[in-house]
């Protein structure tokens, strides 16, 4: 059983459900990377972790709740968004993000995914897009790029898939911004500014993933160095060319950050005090 | 409190008795979706949660209704929902999850004719079974059966207190006459009603590591809030004593018995029913709901013309008080149970479980259609001899 | 950058540890790592993992960039700072 871990961890050690590991998750998939980075962003928020609440789905990134220590809740699949708001909405002083994957939130979640934003709900969601359905198998989902193989596309996939930061604008989000898991440093600044932002903040993290790398005949090392080395940072970029496309570089980058939209929970406040409810 | 009904008579809509007795029990969280029969519950939420300081959300549809209950349940408040038989379909997912976390919530369902879209505007009684089966695996919930506008509001309260007590979902059956006739509402006074709390832990949240969240020797454990700082995980999974997921038959043993023993342990606690003319009565009939109303009519008229005839009426569908049906039987004097329902048979099936000795009739309804009172008169004459 | 001699041949304040029971075997740090100082032991952990070790002779090549404690997935991993 695992008792502690190396030093350079020792911030975010009291965070981490050490009793529960090793993850489950495959070996060099990015989840771990994004376990430590959220929890090292509890740390930094200066929020204490009694205020931070994480809610996920179904999937391999669902698991993540299981792992972190502060007050956490496993879901049914594609519902983590709505229960979030909930939460939300009963305490809005606490800090509520959800993590899941690109098949919770983006499939069975979408809908909840664009009315939350609509709402700009005060939320932060954590879109961990790894292009298919890893734990059940590696089936497609909606972000598995065009001509791409999974188990329910074997002659290559002949859909487009959705264009995550585009759809989160459109839907009225506050805080968008994409990275890869491997550009660490930018998503913990990410995160931190989700927190801080008060309206729906969605980051997509691209995570490769065995399972995918396995239907594509594509080396799992081979498929992390391309995600380190072909996105490219990019600033003024119009949503519209977000798109992902197999084989062409990957654009990541921070692509929004409104500050003039209030939350709903803002709203709903201000509304109580005028009806006389405080 | 002075937001609240006062004590005193009402000429209330059904829907918003249920949605008044809601607040007075404490209920500060609804998140609805419109649907014929029940829109006017939400309608009236919308309008009272902002006066008393809840929460109120019209959610983008009845699943995202049931989650965002169910989130302001995780975070300690008193949650509601209400919604009619397609809308219940829809959420039977949640409530399995509700069932799972052990998360109290309320609700209720403004029965109509189904199946399917049905028909929206005319009462049902086609979701009791749904109530108890709906979701998959095993699990208990609390299922209410109120007839009147006043049984509504004062079951409604009830209901909360049951979900509280026990950590289960609650859905209090009504229909769309109940829900949508008016009637007169007592309102007692506020020190007499008595409300129950979901059970805190006993322990502060910095003992939290040394302490079992679940201790399974507990049918009923206590309950920790988003945000109390005990660090609490919740899982859908099969989980142990600690919260996290375990996936081993122990694990699946003592979880999956703890939650139905939960309720099937205090079934005699929680089930309610009416007893009416029971006294002489040889042969009874079994009703509920609106349904109630006409057969009460229809027995008065027929215990004049000297047929001894009664009505056994439950109040709660689940657990169902079969206990109750099976002692009847066992005394010999009832010679038939005659099963009155506007459905195809569903209580029927559960009378059918307790009966032994006696017959048990069934007499199904075209679904949206009270049977009149004087088709009603007609079985009595035709059974009950 | 230009390797001298010099510095090749110094002592380096970093080192990177391994904590052989939560890895999983993946290789991302002996990928990653701009030295190539790393490569996978014949051992293996209770998992039935073979975890990384420093190759021989290259004790003392750490840069201390931390890319393999950074991108280590299992927290598995961390790169010793040598105080003087």
């Amino acid at each position: 059983m695992i008792r502690e871990l190396p030093p350079a961890y020792k911030d975010i050690e009291p965070l981490i459900r050490i009793e529960r590991l090793p993850t489950i998750w495959c070996p060099a998939c990015g989840l771990g990377i994004i376990l430590k980075l959220y929890t090292k962003a509890i740390v930094k928020s200066g929020i204490p972790p009694e205020k931070h609440v994480i809610v996920s789905g179904i999937g391999c990134t669902g698991r993540m709740a299981g792992y972190v220590r502060v007050d956490s809740y496993h879901v049914t699949h594609g519902r983590a968004i709505p229960f979030a708001v909930g939460i939300k909405m009963a305490k809005p002083w606490l800090t509520v993000t959800v993590i899941s994957g690109d098949g919770d939130i983006a499939s069975i979640g979408g809908n909840h995914l664009i009315h939350a934003a609509r709402r700009n709900h005060d939320i932060t969601v954590i879109v961990v897009n790894n292009y298919i359905y890893g734990m059940t198998g590696g089936q497609s989902s909606p972000t598995t790029p065009s001509g791409s193989k999974t188990m329910t596309s074997p002659y290559g996939h002949i859909e487009e898939p959705f264009n995550i930061p585009y759809l989160a604008y459109a839907a009225g989000a506050s805080y968008i911004a994409r990275w890869t898991v491997f550009h660490d440093i930018q998503l913990l600044n990410s995160i931190l500014k989700a927190f801080r932002t008060k309206g729906f903040s969605v980051i997509e993290v691209l995570n490769p993933c065995t399972v995918f790398s396995y239907r594509n005949n594509i080396d799992m090392l081979e498929l992390i160095r391309y995600f380190r080395t072909r996105a490219i940072v990019k600033r003024d970029v119009k949503f519209e060319d977000l798109r992902i496309e197999f084989g062409k570089p990957i654009i990541i980058g921070e692509f929004l950050h409104r500050t003039d939209k209030p939350s709903f929970e803002e709203k709903y406040l201000e509304l109580k005090k005028k009806i006389g409810g405080g | 409190m002075s937001k609240l009904l006062k004590p005193g008579t009402y000429f209330l809509e059904g829907n918003i008795a249920c949605a008044e007795a809601a607040l007075l029990a404490g209920c500060r969280f609804y998140a609805g979706y419109p649907i014929t029969p029940s829109s006017e519950l939400m309608h009236h939420m919308a309008r009272r949660m902002p006066e008393v300081g809840g929460v109120f959300i019209q959610g983008e549809d009845e699943i995202a209704s049931i989650m965002m209950a169910l989130g302001g349940s995780a975070a300690g408040l008193k949650s509601m929902t209400a919604t009619s038989g397609p809308g219940l379909s829809l959420m039977q997912e949640s409530i399995g999850l509700a069932a799972m976390l052990e998360l109290p919530v309320v609700i209720v369902d403004i029965q109509r004719a189904g199946p399917s879209t049905g028909i929206p505007t005319l009462m049902g009684q086609g979701d009791i079974m749904q109530a108890k089966w709906g979701s998959h695996g095993d699990y208990e919930v609390v299922a209410y059966l109120p007839s009147t506008p006043q049984e509504l509001f004062d079951i409604t309260i009830e209901a909360f207190n049951t979900a509280e007590e026990y950590r289960v979902p609650v859905i209090v059956l009504a229909d769309k006459i109940i829900g949508q006739m008016y009637g007169r509402i007592k309102v007692p006074d506020h020190s007499e009603i008595k409300l129950i709390e979901r059970k805190k832990p006993a322990i502060p949240p910095e003992k939290y590591m040394e302490y079992l969240p679940y201790d399974s020797r507990e049918l009923i454990p206590p309950f920790a809030a988003a945000g109390d700082g005990y660090r609490i995980h919740m899982t859908g999974l099969m989980h142990d004593d600690r919260g996290y997921p375990n996936l081993s038959q122990e694990a699946s043993w003592k979880l999956v018995t703890r939650l139905v023993r939960k309720i099937r342990e205090n079934a005699r606690k929680i089930a309610k029913w009416g007893e009416h003319w029971i006294d002489d009565a040889e042969y009874l009939i079994v009703a509920y709901g609106s349904v109630s109303g006409p057969v009460r009519y229809a027995i008065k008229k027929a215990r004049e013309e000297g047929y001894k005839v009664g009505l056994f009426r439950p109040l709660t569908a689940w657990p169902f008080p079969g206990w109750r049906i099976k002692e009847l039987d066992n005394s010999g004097v009832i010679k038939k149970f005659i099963v009155i329902e506007v459905n195809m048979g569903q209580i029927y099936h559960v009378v059918r479980e307790y009966v032994r000795n006696a017959e048990v009739i069934h007499v199904p309804g075209a679904p949206g259609y009270l049977p009149e009172p004087q088709r009603i008169l007609s079985y009595i004459k035709k059974f009950c001899r | 950058m230009v390797l001298t001699l010099s510095v090749l041949k110094s002592k380096s304040k970093y080192r990177p540890i391994f904590y052989p029971e939560l890895c999983k075997g993946c290789g991302i740090c002996i990928d990653v790592c701009p030295v190539k100082m790393l490569e996978f032991s014949p051992e293996f952990n209770e998992k039935g993992y073979h975890y990384p070790r420093i190759k021989d002779g290259m004790e003392d090549r750490c840069i201390g960039c931390r890319l393999c404690e950074r991108y280590c997935p299992d927290l598995a991993v961390y790169v010793e700072v040598k105080k003087e």
